[in-house]
């Protein structure tokens, strides 16, 4: 474990006794930098081969908290060792070279270097080199986190009094805010009490990642799931979330060979881990931010920060009431917004997993791609366009009239917002539909909502569900969403198929085709209702909101695990 | 008294080094991680640095002179690495050299790189006999001399 180095007994000292390897070709920079490390307090070690540097590396596991590495060395080139470095061994690397060409900088962070510094190098840049250590173990512990999460289907909830007050309104976006938050809340854990939060981490030896790699090899890229990996690879001690967790590492590692996506990042890293539930009742209902998580792009997850999606209950009665929503959710008041965050890990690995290339031309502003292997990841997943989770409501066969203004925290930043006073047969249909099936998460939209907006969403949505359940067969969570997806599949073809050629069209026909959907009672047809709000980057809309009617919906929501009471919500929350 | 002097003068060489351009920050980068356990740090990173390139500027020689064509990729990558190499010890002008070199070689101008590389070696070596100078004295000086900074 990395805190051999320096934690317990001498964690008051970090980061004194951080152990470094620097591998330099050039002697002299070797020297400089070894006094340097040196006069930091941390443990040199120096190594004028690359080829030594992994010797090394290997020979000592967990020998080591942090490499320095010269870009260009004569027999292995720096991004190789990185590369090694980052895959086998898990520690941070910073890059080091003389030349500070653009491309080289940016091939160096690319392969994932952790830094990149110019020489001549100060003894001041060194010395703050710990940080990198320090981040790295933050975003472990959150990796695990979000495993546990997905496992037992944890489902975090923000603070209820974020609720209302809406980002919405702000314009800021939240995922940031959250994100911050978050990060606070890391920390403090991280530092008061290190080794609690922490399991013992897998070393992955060359044998041990290169069974890993046949076995992902084997069972062919657009299938992988942790679980087929890891009866494939037979080893005992190895449990699903550290294959899941090397997975992901890899196909991040992949993507960044392909380097044709630059738009990596920014959004990527929508961290969503909130377990403060200050209301347990309403917990459910907070703020409505769909925030699908994930880790840090750095820890080499993917983080699907979910927009926000605002359903509001504009008008109740429009709706029918034939609904039959096993999560009944009692409306009282009428208006209200439904603000669900569901941050989930697991979906999205799975969501990787699932997208194909074909489908980056739909993407379009909201959905950004990046390319592995074979397989398409998309990293930054704006879901904007992502259907709400109406939850339907037996006791009230309340009709949800929704507005959905979602608020996507990626750059785009689109409010979707919907506001229907009038009710739309469409919907009330669909809304129907859902509720036959028993889905508590709908997003009803209106028809004028059907127009503007590009569909493309849906797809993408529909299909990360669908294969989404691949993955996560184990869990409870993916096992419904599973069944919920195989049962929409055959209603998501053709909603593709409609949808595609709606996006080409702008969606002349789209109304029909939705409305076909919905009648179907496609969850998928839902979204894509959702996403047709022609006000959709029109934040002045989101204004002219009247506060009241993001009222939260409360939600007896307290155990989202129990399948039993809720086995809607999960689904629901799945789809999303 | 006599000590006195060559202290004196020991700091208007130094001076010199950098007024006239030979030298930049990162010597005095070097003199501030000089301490008891290394007294004689700067002295060992220049020596290990002119033993080390001295490698370098051979290959770099040998590429130049097997003309026909020039292989402006090796030529680029060994100027690399004798740039990096530079910068350690701060020589200024070698440095300003090597990039000058690196730039022809990336133009593909042959002439250009061997007039650059003759200033190189120039270069390189008066900063060698300067800074060997600059020791010889500082030795004679007295052991304190090197790490104190004279302005």
């Amino acid at each position: 474990m990395m805190e051999n180095g320096f934690s317990s007994p001498r964690n008051d000292t970090f980061p004194a006794g951080l152990r470094v390897l620097v591998v330099d070709d050039d002697p002299t920079w070797l020297k400089i930098l070894e006094k340097m490390l040196k006069k930091c307090s941390y443990e040199v070690t120096t190594c004028g081969l690359a080829r030594d540097a992994l010797c090394l590396l290997r020979e000592k596991k967990d020998g080591y908290d942090i490499v320095i590495s010269d870009v260009n060395m004569p027999d292995m080139d720096g991004f190789k060792l990185l590369e090694h470095v980052g895959l086998e061994m898990d520690l941070p690397v910073i890059m080091m070279s003389v030349d500070g060409e653009t491309s080289r900088v940016m091939k160096g962070v690319q392969h994932g270097a952790c830094d990149y510094l110019l020489k001549p190098i100060r003894m001041k840049e060194l010395r703050n080199i710990w940080q990198h250590v320090f981040r790295k173990r933050i975003h472990e512990v959150r990796d695990i986190e979000s495993l546990e999460g997905f496992e037992s289907i944890q489902i975090p909830r923000y603070g209820s009094d974020q609720s209302d007050d809406g980002y919405l309104f702000t314009g800021e976006d939240p995922s940031m805010r959250k994100r911050k938050d978050c990060e606070g809340k890391y920390d403090e854990r991280d530092c008061g009490d290190p080794s609690s939060s922490k399991k013992a981490r897998v070393v992955w030896s060359v044998d041990l990642h290169q069974k890993f790699v046949q076995a992902v090899n084997q069972i062919g890229f657009d299938k992988v799931g942790p679980k087929r990996i890891l009866d494939l690879m037979n080893v005992p001690w190895l449990t699903r979330e550290n294959v899941a967790s090397h997975l992901q590492k890899y196909r991040l590692y992949l993507s960044r060979l392909q380097k044709d996506d630059n738009e990596l990042t920014t959004s990527a890293g929508g961290i969503k881990h909130t377990d403060s539930s200050k209301d347990s009742a309403g917990g459910f209902g907070l703020q409505n931010s769909m925030n699908i998580h994930h880790n840090d792009v750095s820890t080499g997850s993917y983080g699907f920060s979910g927009s926000k999606s605002f359903v509001q209950n504009l008008n109740p009665k429009s709706l029918d009431c034939e609904k039959k929503g096993i999560v009944s959710e009692p409306i009282t008041e009428p208006k209200r917004a439904l603000i669900v965050d569901i941050p989930n890990p697991c979906k999205v690995r799975s969501s990787q997993i699932g997208f194909e290339s074909s489908f980056a031309s739909l993407g379009g502003s909201q959905v950004d791609f990046t390319a592995f292997g074979s397989t398409t990841i998309p990293t930054r997943y704006s879901w904007s366009d992502v259907p709400e989770v109406l939850f339907r409501h037996e006791s009230k066969s309340t009709e949800l009239e929704d507005g959905f203004s979602q608020l996507p925290p990626s750059r785009s930043q689109h409010h979707i917002q919907a506001d229907h006073i009038k009710p739309v047969p469409s919907i009330s249909s669909s809304s129907s539909a859902a509720d036959r099936s028993n889905h508590a998460n709908h997003a009803t939209s209106t028809e004028s909502a059907i127009d503007p907006l590009p569909v493309q969403t849906k797809n993408h949505i529909s299909i990360t569900n669908h294969q989404a359940f691949d993955p996560l067969s184990t869990t409870a969570l993916s096992m419904k969403s599973q069944g919920f997806n195989l049962s929409c599949i055959s209603d998501l073809e053709s909603t593709q198929r409609n949808i595609s050629s709606g996006i080409e069209t702008l969606l002349p026909s789209l109304d029909e085709d939705l409305k076909f959907c919905w009648l179907q009672g496609d969850y998928l047809a839902m979204n894509l209702g959702l996403q047709d709000f022609p006000e959709y980057y029109d934040p002045g809309i989101v204004s002219e909101v009247p506060i009241h009617l993001y009222d939260a919906l409360r939600h007896d929501y307290d155990n989202p695990c129990d399948p039993t009471e809720y086995p809607l919500i999960e689904q629901g929350l799945f789809i999303v | 008294m006599e000590r006195n002097q060559s202290r004196r003068q020991l700091a208007v060489m130094r001076q010199s080094l950098f007024d006239q351009g030979y030298l930049d920050e990162q010597f005095i980068q070097l003199e501030e991680l000089q301490d008891d356990a290394n007294p004689n740090f700067v002295e060992e990173v220049v020596t290990l640095y002119y033993r080390d390139s001295a490698r370098l500027v051979t290959s770099i020689e040998q590429a130049l002179r097997d003309r026909s064509p020039l292989d402006f990729n090796k030529l680029d990558s060994y100027m690399h690495q004798f740039k990096g190499s530079s910068s350690s010890i701060g020589a200024k002008k070698v440095k300003a050299e090597s990039t000058q070199f690196r730039e022809y070689c990336r133009a593909g101008n042959g002439e250009g790189c061997l007039r650059t590389f003759q200033q190189l070696k120039k270069e390189y070596t008066t900063l060698k006999k300067k800074l060997e100078a600059y020791f010889q004295l500082a030795r004679q000086a007295g052991p304190n001399e090197i790490a104190c900074r004279p302005k």
